[in-house]
């Protein structure tokens, strides 16, 4: 427990253990924060392991053909949000199960992927990085946060926006109100299952950037287990947020970190057993939503599907 | 279909009935309108075809729809091969000789249906009750671990051992999916996200289960240097194989079949049944009918559980799987294959039989692929494709029929 205890200590003090903290957190934050949008019109997403996938793809590619890495954004928001599409147009035009849509999507994504990486062998290279001068300075955490690729910078941008859309616009009220009464929703004139097909789109585009932060900002390269489940980490970052933008945003550092400490203890001298680790998000994020269950609320309406005249 | 009064005053005691009406006459054109004159909501259709008729368009419907879908599924992924420089029809033929056309294929892709189904006869038991059980994956898995503990660690050898290894994985199945029952039915948290969560925590916890001597990792003499795998079930603990027309197949494909057909029985057939389907249909009316959520909600989910645990146990013990052995990655994404089949198979049991099969061909199908030059990776996308071409016609059909019901005013809620 002390030697835990002491190593934690070292993580905390260490500059390159918040490098590597950041790096998974700000991937899970792209995922998370679209997520969140899409779960609080009331759909429960499964396919962001999908989507990441396909925006990683995408963004190999276009590296590939171009090397232009602002193309390879671009392709990465293609690639995302047309896996959005299937999601969204499958479970919310037909009525389609959600879930046995997004389980399909990932199996389909990552055989797609994993087919055409073989065929076509997508070759690409870390973006490089733009310091920004100051704030770079800070110290501890200062690199980690203000001396990244110009694609780390753009989760500045992603999330005060989705928190500005959902929150400030007219848009935003009737996607909350889609996500907890969709019957009240329908009387007052909103097409339901059109704003929740809207809210899968937004996590397409931001699951998209995702994907492409992972292979130029993260990896460097494309490998078939590139994002290996950690989609379902960004979308149970939402859940234990119980629903907030500031709560995912506290559980995509958390994981993060939980993530990262993975690599940084045995690189800073510490032996210890990765497996339990790794289910650590998961079973925090169980028992949190145990213990808290009376006070947070998931979207009233949550993985529910809207069909007219049925309640 | 709603007779309106009018009909009564225009023809009293004619002996006429409205619904076999066969040719036109005068009075067709009067029933549009109600006694007062006003358009009633539902049109009165003229020369109403017969009832047979009418189903056997909806048959055909059905069938054109389907077929219409699959070939689209099969096209799509025809011309990714082709797109990629691959021969389409040496895919198909690869695939249909890996899984049935081969000497003794059929038997391989039966041990791999057998899980498959179990798994989804599971899952139609938790659907039926309206509970969302996406978790099958971790339950196979622990179900494993628990056989492969008391199948190898206990020291116990004989047929006997195999029961025990089996109903081992039962409990270790039921108790992982009991976990987020209890949780469901104690502090409200929804089983479809713990459900979920337990998947990686169950992977995680067999992966430590295989580093440690002490839990599931076969003695140091036995293995490869830092090979994390668990002892081979000894010869006689293993479910006996029996050979048919030259394929060879564990005999708990027998007891997968008879448990579809026990459980599709239970559901039509029982009260257990019967509630089940009362709370998964309504679970407020069910509870003023004194079905207690908590009883059978939970249950329902044990049972699903305890289903793909004794899958679990099966492919260890059933040896298509891991060579009876439990090694990292066992349930080999059978779990969420076994949920697919159980949802496209619109929960029904008895046609689970038919698309675990299917499924499991695809498959075995792809281990042939490799001398085709084209990726093994290509039937995920098939699979993938099929399982999205098949969820439209239902989806279209119920849509279809909702707006129906929607215009005919019949079903305003």
């Amino acid at each position: 427990m002390i030697d835990f205890l002491g190593a934690v200590g070292d993580v905390l003090t260490s500059e390159a253990a918040y490098i590597n903290a950041l790096t998974f957190a700000v991937f899970l934050a792209f995922g998370a924060t679209g997520e969140w949008v899409a779960e609080r019109s009331g759909t429960l997403n499964i396919s962001l392991e999908g989507m990441f996938l396909a925006g990683a793809f995408s963004a190999a590619m276009g590296m590939h053909q171009t090397g232009n890495e602002g193309v390879a954004v671009l392709c990465a928001i293609v690639g995302g949000v047309s896996v959005a599409a299937v999601q969204a147009n499958m479970s919310h035009r037909l009525v389609a199960n959600q879930f046995v849509v997004g389980l399909t999507l990932n199996i389909l994504v990552l055989g797609l992927t994993s087919f055409l990486a073989s065929e076509l062998d997508p070759v690409t290279r870390q973006a490089g990085t733009q310091r920004i001068p100051l704030l770079a300075d800070i110290p501890l955490v200062g690199a980690a946060l203000f001396d990244r690729t110009w694609i780390f910078y753009l989760i500045y941008a992603v999330v005060p926006i989705c928190w500005w859309i959902v929150f400030r616009t007219r848009w935003g009220l009737e996607l909350r109100a889609t996500g907890e009464n969709p019957q009240s929703a329908d009387v007052s004139g909103i097409d339901v299952n059109k704003r929740r097909r809207e809210g899968i789109y937004v996590t397409g585009v931001t699951a998209g950037i995702g994907g492409a932060y992972l292979v130029l900002g993260a990896v460097g390269q494309f490998e078939d287990s590139i994002v290996g489940g950690r989609g379902f980490i960004a979308l149970i970052a939402v859940i234990f947020g119980g629903w907030t933008l500031r709560g995912t945003i506290a559980g995509c550092l958390l994981f993060g970190a939980v993530l990262s400490f993975r690599l940084s203890l045995p690189a800073l001298g510490y032996e210890l057993n990765g497996d339990l680790l790794t289910s650590l998000p998961f079973v925090v994020t169980i028992v949190a939503m145990s213990i808290f269950a009376s006070r947070v609320r998931p979207p009233a309406s949550l993985a529910q599907p809207f069909i007219r005249g049925l309640k | 279909m709603t007779v309106e009064p009018g009909h009564a005053t225009a023809q009293p005691g004619s002996g006429h009935h409205p619904d076999h009406h066969h040719g036109v006459d005068a009075d067709d054109f009067k029933r549009e309108l109600g006694t007062d004159g006003t358009l009633t909501e539902e049109p009165y259709h003229p020369n109403p075809s017969t009832p047979t008729a009418d189903r056997l368009q909806a048959i055909g419907e059905v069938v054109f729809l389907y077929t219409v879908c699959i070939a689209a599924a099969l096209g799509l992924s025809a011309l990714l091969v082709e797109a990629t420089g691959g021969s389409s029809a040496e895919v198909f033929n690869a695939l249909l000789d890996g899984s049935i056309r081969g000497p003794g294929r059929i038997g391989a892709t039966i041990g791999v249906a057998v899980p498959l189904l179990l798994v989804a006869i599971g899952t139609i038991v938790s659907n039926r009750a309206g509970l969302v059980n996406i978790g099958q994956e971790g339950q196979l898995y622990i179900g494993a671990a628990f056989g492969a503990y008391f199948g190898t660690k206990l020291g116990w050898s004989g047929p006997w051992v195999i029961l025990l290894l089996l109903v081992a994985s039962v409990v270790g199945g039921a108790l992982w999916a009991g976990i987020a029952g209890a949780l469901r039915y104690t502090r409200n948290v929804p089983e479809v996200l713990t459900t979920l969560l337990l998947v990686t925590v169950a992977a995680q916890l067999v992966g430590y289960g295989l580093k440690n001597q002490w839990l599931l990792l076969a003695p140091a003499e036995g293995r490869a240097n830092r090979q994390q795998i668990s002892q081979q079930l000894p010869e006689n603990t293993r479910i006996p194989r029996i050979e048919m027309f030259g394929n060879e197949f564990p005999i708990s494909a027998f007891i997968a079949i008879a448990l579809a057909f026990l459980i599709a029985a239970a559901m039509a057939r029982t009260v257990w049944g019967l509630r089940l389907r009362m709370l998964g249909h309504n679970p407020r009316t069910a509870q003023r009918a004194g079905v207690a959520a908590s009883r059978y909600g939970g249950g329902a989910l044990l049972v699903s559980g305890a289903f793909a645990g004794l899958a679990g146990g099966m492919m260890l013990a059933g040896g298509d799987f891991g060579n009876y052995t439990l090694v990292p990655g066992f349930p080999a994404e059978i779990g969420w294959t076994g949920l697919l089949v159980a949802l496209v198979s619109r929960q029904r049991a008895s046609v689970a039989i038919v698309i675990a099969f299917v499924f499991a061909a695809l498959r075995t199908g792809s281990g042939f692929l490799a001398a085709t030059g084209v990726e093994r990776r290509i039937t995920d996308v098939v699979q993938g494709l099929l399982v999205l071409a098949l969820l439209i016609p239902p989806a279209l059909l119920y849509l279809r029929q909702r707006r129906r019901q929607m215009n005919s005013g019949g079903d305003r809620t």
